[in-house]
């Protein structure tokens, strides 16, 4: 940061300004924090699980890049590399990435975005945190018990009539797993309509909420579809009932067409918040209102409706006729238009704006730059010629951790960084952050790039041992399980100094970037009930102003003040205590 | 304590005092708009979790139309349309139970409706389990090894097709019998809450969010119907009745 003493000396004055009272002490206690109905505190809850879960997924993964280092399937067998790539996936997939953004940074953000108390239903906020965790538990219990050998797909019959493995287990686990995802998404649907503050028009609203708002609607609409397929491979277990068994005069293709119905929308899950996240990102630190403010909120809608319809393009090799290939084929191309939509006018907010390179903006660079490649190779695969050459190869592995990791991660860690002042009221320490995101990107690139040309050269997917007589094979694995190792570093230096910097880091100030939206109108961390008294938006969103003017006058057209000055309760509560 | 700060922020006084209003909204009506739209986000996502179903009824009947209605002709559409008639009724005691409480009628009146509705839930299920016990005495429980029907199958029609009909009949059917039992379970506390007199023209949210759900599930039904029951009507060649 280019004025440290100065943030400092602000981050003091706030401290004494402000009654010491906020969401993280106004409770203490285990019992606190397991029955809170503080959307803020649930977050946090949101956090750590799904972090503990990231790091199991991270665990397989260094596993797989291990086995890959050289030709000969030595380090496992061909049955153990199957389980151990399922594993990676299931946590990955349904456990960090799908509530990643919305379940923690969505869940702190939404109500003080917008300026309400709290999410419509906090009680089911709560309960959406046990019955996720719930699920994970059983999943977590499927996989320790011997794990599952299905692939993340549960493809039928791999998981019908040929898997031996804990398959009903870890399906009732992704079941209930998913209702915490249907209970996140109604709560937000439900507060971004009718909890917004006077004056905070539907326009007014941050993109990071029309970004969750969309995330939330294929929540609740694509969802309950996995739900009741899992329920049927369940069900075809453990009462030989055919839907989807041939013998029977079910249809195994059936299963892939209600899978992908969900699972390519659940894509769009992940990377929505990220890009909303992107959005404040780049508007905040390049001290510019964001570029067509309406076709970025927009856009999110779009990539939501189109996401809907693309899911045969995970089909083109599996029996779709192929007049259906080439209409799924034309509106996976018409999901690129709102996505390059959202990147041009990202780009365009940046031209000549006045740009810092914080560690968020540092991970919004990233996604940008990554997503467009993630982007760009999604374009390759939904073309129905090229895709039946990289089908199921390593090129697709690569594409899609573009996306995911690229793209949802970059985001995800952009956002913990942007508000992590505001959720924990410390500053985090700002060279070890930029090192870590340059680690993160470095390591991200050397694993992932490689195995687009592998699977380019027809390296296939889901196998433990690659043939000898291809030595670029193995130069490439080696650099991609190189690049994995540099990442995994890259990604225990923040949550080495986030957990240094909640003892020791810096005070925060009330608005430390400085940022224009709700949330920084308000302490850091904020109070129980988020704000003294409900704020009145007379603003419309994102007024930046250029750096020099914003440390003499302040960041937007509305001076750096507190909403409300001093809560009454709060007040009472301090002095209490004093 | 919640109270005390909502009539601190006292933006709406007197109705912000009123016991039922939840810390974090600023009145009833906005506590009442964010309950009912919950409950339509819920009932979307009910349509798509039942929509699964749907779909595979829609593939397999297009598949295998003889087999769907030779089974389908096996289903007792009387008791169908019976149970049809029940559910319907027992929708509009809902709506009269919705309504006693809007406009503030004797809490006997409330309860009385919704005695009703759970009475004629009830019989609903009664007749379900009637139902599904003569299939089961047919041999038309579509589990491996189980099923058997005790009857000559038409011509063409195979055992596998025949058994993929009672295979989405019982998992839809089942489901929405789920949906019944949940709904009933959730009567009783409104239901104990009514008596209590708690509900008034002013404060009547539950019983209307409640209504929503319940009419939901009868809409369900309401396509069930017709697409299990009355595929084999006009079409004696599969035998039965």
């Amino acid at each position: 940061m280019s004025n440290q003493p100065a943030t400092e000396a602000r981050g003091q004055e706030w401290r004494s300004r402000f009654p010491a009272v906020n969401y993280l002490n106004a409770d203490y206690g285990i019992k606190s924090w397991l029955l809170t109905v503080d959307h803020k505190r649930i977050a946090l809850l949101y956090l750590i699980s799904i972090s503990f879960f990231f790091a199991i997924g991270g665990a397989y993964a260094m596993a797989i890049r291990m086995e890959l280092l050289t030709p000969q399937g030595d380090l496992m067998q061909s049955h153990t590399y199957n389980k151990v790539f399922t594993h990676h996936g299931i946590m990955m997939v349904f456990f960090f990435l799908i509530p990643s953004i919305p379940a923690t940074l969505g869940n702190f953000l939404v109500p003080l975005m917008i300026g309400a108390k709290d999410l419509a239903f906090p009680k089911i906020n709560l309960l959406s945190w046990y019955v996720y965790m719930v699920g994970a538990i059983l999943t977590f219990a499927a996989l320790l018990n011997g794990g599952v050998d299905t692939g993340w797909t549960f493809y039928t019959p791999y998981s019908t009539a040929f898997s031996n493995t804990y398959v009903v287990l870890a399906g009732v686990g992704i079941f209930i797993t998913g209702f915490s995802s249907i209970l996140t998404g109604l709560n937000f649907i439900v507060t971004i309509h009718t909890m917004r503050a006077p004056g905070m028009t539907w326009f007014r609203l941050p993109l990071f909420i029309w970004s969750n708002y969309a995330a939330s609607l294929i929540m609740i609409l694509g969802t309950p579809v996995i739900a009741i397929t899992v329920l049927l491979v369940a069900l075809e277990r453990l009462a030989g009932i055919g839907i989807f068994d041939p013998r029977l005069g079910g249809d195994p293709v059936l299963f892939q067409h209600l899978f992908w119905f969900y699972s390519h929308p659940a894509v769009y899950i992940m990377i929505l918040p990220s890009m909303g996240v992107i959005s404040e990102l780049v508007a905040t630190f390049s001290r510019k209102p964001i570029f067509g403010y309406s076709f970025v909120a927009f856009s999110s809608l779009a990539i939501a409706v189109f996401g809907f319809l693309v899911w045969g393009h995970h089909l083109f090799a599996s029996s779709q006729s192929v007049y259906a290939g080439m209409i799924f084929s034309i509106i996976s191309f018409v999901v690129a238009i709102p996505s390059a939509v959202k990147v041009f006018n990202w780009t365009a907010t940046l031209y000549k704006g006045s740009i810092s390179y914080d560690t968020p903006m540092l991970y919004a660079f990233a996604f940008i730059g990554l997503f467009l490649i993630g982007g760009m190779t999604g374009l390759f695969l939904a073309a129905l010629g090229l895709d039946i050459h990289v089908h199921d190869t390593y090129f697709v592995v690569a594409h899609f951790h573009y996306v995911m990791v690229g793209g949802t991660m970059m985001g995800y860690l952009g956002g913990l960084h942007c508000w992590w002042p505001k959720i924990t009221g410390r500053m985090y320490p700002e060279g070890w952050a930029r090192f870590a995101a340059l680690v993160i990107f470095v390591g991200f690139n050397l694993t992932f790039f490689p195995q687009f040309l592998v699977g380019y050269m027809g390296m296939p997917r889901r196998y433990h041992a690659y043939p000898t007589d291809e030595p670029m094979w193995q130069v490439l694995h080696v650099m991609s399980s190189g690049g994995a190792s540099i990442l995994g570093i890259g990604m225990l230096i923040p949550v080495v100094y986030f957990v240094w910097s909640m003892r020791y880091g810096r005070f925060a100030p009330a608005n430390p970037w400085p940022g224009t939206g709700l949330e920084w109108r308000t302490p850091s961390p904020p109070p129980t009930e988020n704000f003294a008294v409900t704020p009145t938006v007379t603003w419309e969103a994102y007024e930046y102003r250029p750096m020099e003017e914003t440390e003499v006058i302040g960041p937007g057209k509305t001076p750096d003040q507190p909403i409300g000055g001093q809560h009454p309760l709060n007040q009472a509560e301090t002095e209490k205590r004093q | 304590m919640a109270h005390a700060e909502a009539v601190e922020h006292g933006h709406h006084a007197p109705e912000a005092a009123h016991e039922a209003l939840a810390h974090h909204f600023d009145n009833l009506e906005q506590q009442r708009e964010a309950g009912a739209l919950g409950m339509w986000v819920f009932i979307a996502q009910e349509v798509m979790f039942f929509g699964g179903l749907f779909l595979a009824y829609l593939i397999y009947r297009m598949k295998y139309p003889e087999a769907f209605m030779a089974a389908s002709n096996h289903l007792d559409w009387k008791l169908g349309t019976v149970n049809t008639a029940v559910l319907i009724t027992s929708s509009l005691t809902m709506a009269m139970a919705v309504w006693a409480t809007q406009v503030g009628r004797a809490r006997r009146t409330q309860v009385l409706f919704m005695a009703l509705t759970m009475l004629l839930g009830f019989v609903f299920l009664g007749i379900k389990v009637v139902e599904y016990s003569t299939k089961y005495r047919d041999g038309l429980i579509p589990i491996a090894g189980w099923f058997d029907p005790h009857f000559a199958l038409p011509a063409g029609v195979t055992v596998q097709n025949f058994q993929m009909f009672y295979w989405i009949y019982f998992a839809m059917t089942g489901l929405h019998a789920l949906h019944m039992i949940i709904g009933i379970a959730i009567l009783i506390p409104i239901m104990w809450a009514a008596w209590r007199g708690r509900y008034s023209p002013e404060y009547h949210a539950p019983v209307e969010i409640f209504g929503l759900y319940w009419h939901f599930v009868d809409i369900v039904w309401i396509f069930l119907f017709p697409l299990l029951y009355l595929l084999g009507v006009h079409f004696h060649a599969g035998g039965g009745h």
